[in-house]
């Protein structure tokens, strides 16, 4: 072996692993990512949070690309985020959501107070649905392709810059492409 | 916007009061489920709104309804495997603590050996390389000659 490669190599071997590292640090460990991307949206069939008797499901979904938004009253990030969904329902966007382990009346509430971009909301009281969309931290929205795929999971509050960079040319490119 | 991640993070370590205040929830273990095998299993499992704490650790909103739904799957009569792939179906493999030995956690597991193996490489060519030093060093005329220097000057001391 060269001299030169022999004091080489631990250089490189450094470098490689400082440059490891440093990504290391640009990563979020907030942001676990979900197993379900690109996985059929689980089932569920809830009552409707505006009319308990009726019931909404996965199915609901089909056909169209829909946005899925899980949030709660009690979750101070939802209430941060609202403003933008209001504008992306008034952009035509469709918007289901999911109230997470909430109370009907203060979510009755919060709607009237603050504006309804939901199309409709699916009432988890327990929290089970949420279990099965691998829910952990509210507010988290999924972008569901015509097919009933999910194709992408926002964790945290939507901001301008999450909408811009991933969600709003993703939802294009999903309603773009037929079938 | 880096204050609303932060405010983000703060609401979720609202949520990360220690298991000491919390205690766990009332189960019924007179039933199907036994009680070891239930503790046993929420110590593997991580929570994900505090990361750096297990399902047995965690007061969490959400572990508690994780505890719950291992409880009731316990008592559906699920294997520990078959609970803990309905847990990583949904939340990924970062529920568990223990990482499942496949492709992409290859050098996690075996990285440290392979470091290992090429320490010893390095330390077995190294004392190799000293040890034939000392012996081409001198030649078996010089050796001679050591020798009687070295041997001569034994009588010389007394």
């Amino acid at each position: 072996m060269p001299r030169f490669v022999r004091y080489l190599a631990p250089l490189v071997a450094f470098i490689a692993l400082a440059g490891l590292l440093y990504k290391g640090l640009s990563l979020d460990p907030r942001r676990v990512p979900s197993p379900l991307i690109d996985k059929p949206a689980p089932a569920f069939s809830l009552p409707l949070l505006q009319q308990p008797e009726t019931l909404i499901s996965n199915a609901d979904f089909k056909g169209q690309v829909t946005m899925f938004n899980v949030w709660a009253t009690w979750c101070v990030a939802c209430r941060q985020e609202h403003p933008l969904l209001m504008q992306l329902a008034k952009q035509g966007v469709r918007i289901y959501g999911l109230n997470y382990k909430d109370e009907r009346d203060a979510a009755k509430r919060w709607l009237q107070m603050y504006g309804d971009p939901y199309l409709a909301n699916a009432f988890d009281a327990e929290g089970r649905t949420g279990i099965d969309w691998g829910v952990y931290g509210t507010p988290e929205t999924f972008l569901v392709d015509r097919q009933g795929v999910i194709r992408h999971k926002h964790i945290g509050p939507l901001t301008t810059e999450s909408l811009k960079s991933e969600i709003l040319p993703l939802l294009r490119k999903l309603q773009e492409s037929d079938g | 916007m880096k204050w609303l991640r932060l405010l983000y993070t703060a609401v979720l370590m609202v949520g990360c009061v220690s298991a000491m205040a919390a205690g766990l929830e009332a189960f019924d273990f007179s039933g199907n489920v036994d009680e070891n095998r239930y503790k046993h299993l929420i110590i593997e499992l991580r929570c994900l709104v505090c990361q750096n704490q297990s399902l047995a650790d965690s007061d969490a909103g959400l572990a508690h309804d994780l505890r719950r739904e291992v409880w009731e799957l316990m008592d559906q009569g699920q294997s520990d495997t078959q609970i803990i792939e309905f847990l990583v179906t949904r939340y990924g493999d970062f529920v568990l603590y223990n990482p499942p030995v496949k492709p992409s956690t290859y050098i996690l597991w075996y990285g440290p050996f392979v470091l290992l193996a090429i320490g010893l490489l390095v330390l077995l060519r190294t004392l190799k390389r000293r040890g034939s030093q000392t012996e081409s060093g001198f030649s078996a005329e010089e050796q001679e000659r050591l020798k009687q220097v070295l041997g001569a000057k034994k009588p010389d001391r007394k």
